[in-house]
């Protein structure tokens, strides 16, 4: 336990202290969103990639989480802390109402993807039907700049909340790998019915797993609500969140601690060189996206973060055929 | 309240648009039939299917029915390239990256259609939109009418052609089992390609029976990609019965749910029915495995 | 330890189970064993929980366990292995003995340090760190073996463990189990190879169209008319000792 933290320790501080040296808000926001991807890919991670639950709609746990951070703060006057703690919980609550339909009935694979999806489209088509969430209009938050209202006159301030939000989940993917939970989840992924017959409980493990993603998915709809003020339904329940949410760990490594960072530092990346490159024009960023998504699954079907390993086997190999 | 004037129209046109539904569902239920995979893209070519037509009919003024004979072979075409250039590469044979393969297809066409043709919203008014025919108990807009035998006939072509046909009777051999297939001298990836082509020549036909009472946007596919699932999902994957009885269920779904709860709440209907249907019975009214 | 009642189960209008009844005593090895489609599976399948009898009573240590879902049942100590290997595929050898370790070991360190401690025990020692896609057949039967041992069970349930092995492997499985057995774990098997049978177990009850048609020691069952005619068809049972001198006679 003791080593891991000490491991973790520096390479966080050095980001704590990012701000520092970015005196551009342009950076600054650049990390705040590949942080913020790299929360809602981790999110994913720990149910598809750990569990191999394959999720097409976890816009349904974000959506859901930040409309209760939007409603809650706007309807209720709850302070925007305690709604993105209240989010997570209602992203939780999403998590397990999905999970707790679709395991119970035993949907596994490309029906698991698409009732995840059929639900986040659900959500979505109410959100966009009933009065109090604004409808297609959408909702707004008023600008109050105090941290307070976790609302920061400087980027940075969102900075150290994302940081603190994707190191939490970041952590717990190393919890995953390192605990009887992560075992037994894993487990579940490679083989539901040898699982069954060494003591696992198979439902409730993948319960607890969509529970967890569904939090942390919650919890990142928060965040979004608090850094963009402005929340309607295609941005809470469209398909470019679930979209999102599995591209991030796909391209950085399904199943690794480290591959939604990665995944989603190169998807940041990639979405600034696009836009750059084609002025913005609607669309092609997604197509960017879409190709990628090809491109990953055809060339590095384990991800970018497979490269590292990939590179240093072929140099031993190189070393082996000199000698 | 509601009478029997407004009920009757509402359920023979959800029976026409369930027909074309059926028509996609068609496509789709083959391709998963036979290559075991589901098609996230089918959608998406739909809307391109839909572009091709509206063009077709604004710049060269071709009427979209007469357009069938140039818009089906060319979905077959595009359908049996992409699956034996992209698909099978991209996805290793690995079921769960079919899928990713396929959704990765669908945003491509999806935002390139956004970024060439601009979200607007695109219908035609071909000469005979308006008229209608008289059934003696309620008018049916022409173009509905036209569509809903359009697309029967196609359904029994296709049925014809999987059960009459030696490409048919391969198709089958390969979806019941891909080893005994390939014994007997099946060329697999030829078939599977031939498959994905005419599942996607399906798409090609409802597009050209769709468009003249229909639109077309960038998104239109995304709408239709659920209630074609919906409509398999029903009727039980891989079953032609079903898909043809699972498309009139949710084209009437639709037609009511739109007049009782207005169009976007009554679409809900549609997920409803597909929610519970992956609940309570995955394997839908007339499928067998589970 | 285990007795087995009046079991029935049927598969649409098939009958995998007619009535079946047996008892294992704590301590000893029995054999299940019958000609292909007896239904020795399922009934396997049942006493595990992974296959809901239609009627019958299954007690395990006292307890009445029909309906209990296979992980309660491997938590009580009752756990099976898989006739067709069912490992962790994309897992080293260690992760998935490890997975059985964790029953009982919270901490996951722990499990990977037992781990190799069972892998001992079922001579994977080596293996250890290989992945389980570089197993062959036996090496997936052992693993098989070493998993449910994780769990440290009072009863094991070994479904055809000694099936797609050669001569020389299974000769090598043989002490394995018998010193299972000496660790203190009771052991029910279902086998087909007739040679293993005879050297591992106490009692051999016989399965056939169902039913329990014998019971008794291993020597006893072989001799048993009825049962060589279960197995060969009538008018079978004159030949049917001497080919089972021919050593690994598979029956």
């Amino acid at each position: 336990m003791k080593t891991p933290a000490i491991a973790a320790a520096a390479p966080l501080l050095a980001l704590a202290a990012l701000p520092l040296l970015l005196h551009s808000d342009f950076w600054l926001h650049f990390a705040i969103m590949t942080l913020y991807l790299a929360l809602l890919g981790q999110a994913w991670n720990l149910l598809g990639g750990y569990g191999g639950q394959r999720s097409f709609g976890h816009a349904a746990f974000f959506g859901t989480g930040a409309y209760a951070a939007a409603l809650l703060q706007l309807d209720f006057a709850i302070n925007p802390w305690a709604c993105m703690v209240l989010a997570g919980g209602f992203g939780a609550g999403a998590g397990a109402l999905v999970g707790a339909l679709s395991f119970r009935y035993g949907l596994r694979g490309s029906y698991f993807a698409l009732v995840t999806l059929a639900f986040a489209e659900v959500f979505r088509i109410v959100a966009d039907s009933v009065p109090f969430t604004g409808a297609g209009v959408g909702l707004q938050i008023a600008l109050k700049e105090s941290v307070a209202d976790f609302q920061f006159p400087e980027k940075s301030g969102f900075y150290a909340v994302i940081l603190a939000l994707t190191a939490i989940a970041t952590a717990l993917a190393w919890w995953i790998e390192n605990s009887r939970f992560g075992a037994a989840l894993v487990a579940v992924r490679e083989n539901e019915d040898a699982a069954r017959a060494l003591g696992i409980d198979v439902d409730r493990t993948k319960l607890w797993a969509i529970t967890l993603s569904g939090a942390l998915s919650g919890c990142a709809g928060s965040f979004y609500v608090q850094y963009f003020l402005y929340l309607d339904p295609r941005i809470a329940y469209g398909v470019e969140v679930s979209v999102t949410a599995l591209l991030v760990p796909l391209i950085g490594g399904v199943g690794t601690v480290l591959g939604p960072l990665v995944g989603a530092l190169a998807l940041r990346a990639l979405n600034e060189a696009s836009s750059a490159l084609t002025g913005g024009a609607p669309g092609l960023n997604l197509v960017l996206y879409g190709a990628l998504l090809i491109v990953i699954l055809a060339l590095l079907p384990d991800g970018l973060i497979s490269l590292g390993t990939r590179l240093r086997r072929a140099g031993r190999l190189r070393a082996l055929g000199r000698a | 309240m509601l009478d029997f004037d407004i009920l009757l129209p509402a359920i023979l046109n959800g029976l026409s648009t369930g027909a074309v539904y059926a028509l996609v569902a068609l496509g789709l239920t083959l391709i998963y039939g036979v290559l075991h995979i589901v098609n996230f893209a089918h959608g998406s070519l739909l809307m391109l299917a839909l572009y091709g037509v509206y063009f077709l009919y604004t710049l060269l003024g071709v009427d979209p029915f007469a357009a069938l004979p140039v818009v089906v072979p060319a979905m077959f075409a595009l359908g049996y390239a992409l699956q034996r250039t992209v698909i099978a590469t991209a996805s290793h044979g690995r079921e769960e990256n079919i899928l990713l393969v396929t959704l990765g297809l669908s945003i491509i066409i999806d935002n390139l259609a956004l970024y060439l043709w601009s979200a607007d919203t695109r219908t035609i008014n071909p000469s005979y939109g308006f008229s209608t025919v008289d059934f003696g108990i309620a008018f049916i807009a022409v173009p509905k009418v036209v569509s809903f035998a359009g697309a029967l006939v196609a359904t029994g072509l296709l049925w014809l052609l999987i059960r009459r046909s030696d490409l048919g009777k391969a198709i089958r051999a390969l979806a019941r089992e891909r080893r005994g297939a390939e014994l007997v001298g099946v060329d697999v990836d030829h078939v599977y390609a031939m498959s994905f082509g005419i599942g996607i020549a399906c798409v090609g036909a409802a597009a050209c029976l769709l468009l003249p009472s229909y639109y077309v946007h960038p998104g239109v596919g995304e709408s239709f990609v659920v209630i074609a699932f919906t409509v398999v999902v029903l009727g039980g994957m891989g079953s032609f019965a079903g898909a043809l009885l699972g498309g009139f269920i949710i084209g009437v779904t639709e037609s009511l749910g739109g007049l009782l709860l207005g169009e976007n709440l009554g679409r809900i209907g549609v997920f409803a029915i597909f929610i519970a249907i992956l609940l309570l019975r995955p394997t839908g009214l007339f499928g067998q495995r589970a | 330890m285990l007795e087995v009642a009046g079991v029935g189960k049927r598969f649409g209008g098939l009958t995998a189970v007619e009535d079946a009844s047996l008892h294992v005593r704590e301590g000893e090895i029995a054999a299940l064993i019958g000609p292909n489609g007896a239904g020795k599976t399922t009934l396997f399948g049942i006493v595990a929980g992974f296959v809901a009898a239609d009627r019958g009573s299954v007690r395990f240590a006292g307890e009445e366990i029909l309906g209990l879902k296979p992980h309660v049942l491997a938590r009580r100590g009752l756990v099976r292995t898989f006739q067709l290997v069912e490992p962790f595929a994309g897992l080293s050898v260690r992760e998935n003995i490890a997975v059985g370790c964790q029953l009982r070991q919270p901490r996951r360190a722990a499990a990977l340090a037992e781990a190799a401690a069972v892998a001992g025990r079922v001579g994977m020692s080596e293996l250890i760190d290989r992945p389980v896609s570089a197993l062959t057949i036996a090496g997936l039967k052992r693993l098989e073996l070493a998993r449910a041992l994780a769990t440290q069970p009072r009863l094991l349930l070994l479904d055809e463990v000694m099936a797609g092995l050669n001569p020389a492997e299974i000769a090598e499985m043989v002490p394995l189990i018998r010193a299972i057995r000496e660790a203190g774990v009771t052991l029910l098997l279902t086998e087909h190879v007739m040679q293993a049978v005879i050297s591992l177990a106490e009692r051999v009850y016989v399965l056939n169209d169902g039913r329990i048609i014998a019971e008794g020691p291993p020597a006893r069952i072989v001799a048993d008319e009825r049962v060589v005619e279960a197995y060969l068809g009538h008018g079978a049972a004159g030949r049917w000792p001497r080919r089972l001198g021919e050593g690994g006679a598979h029956a």
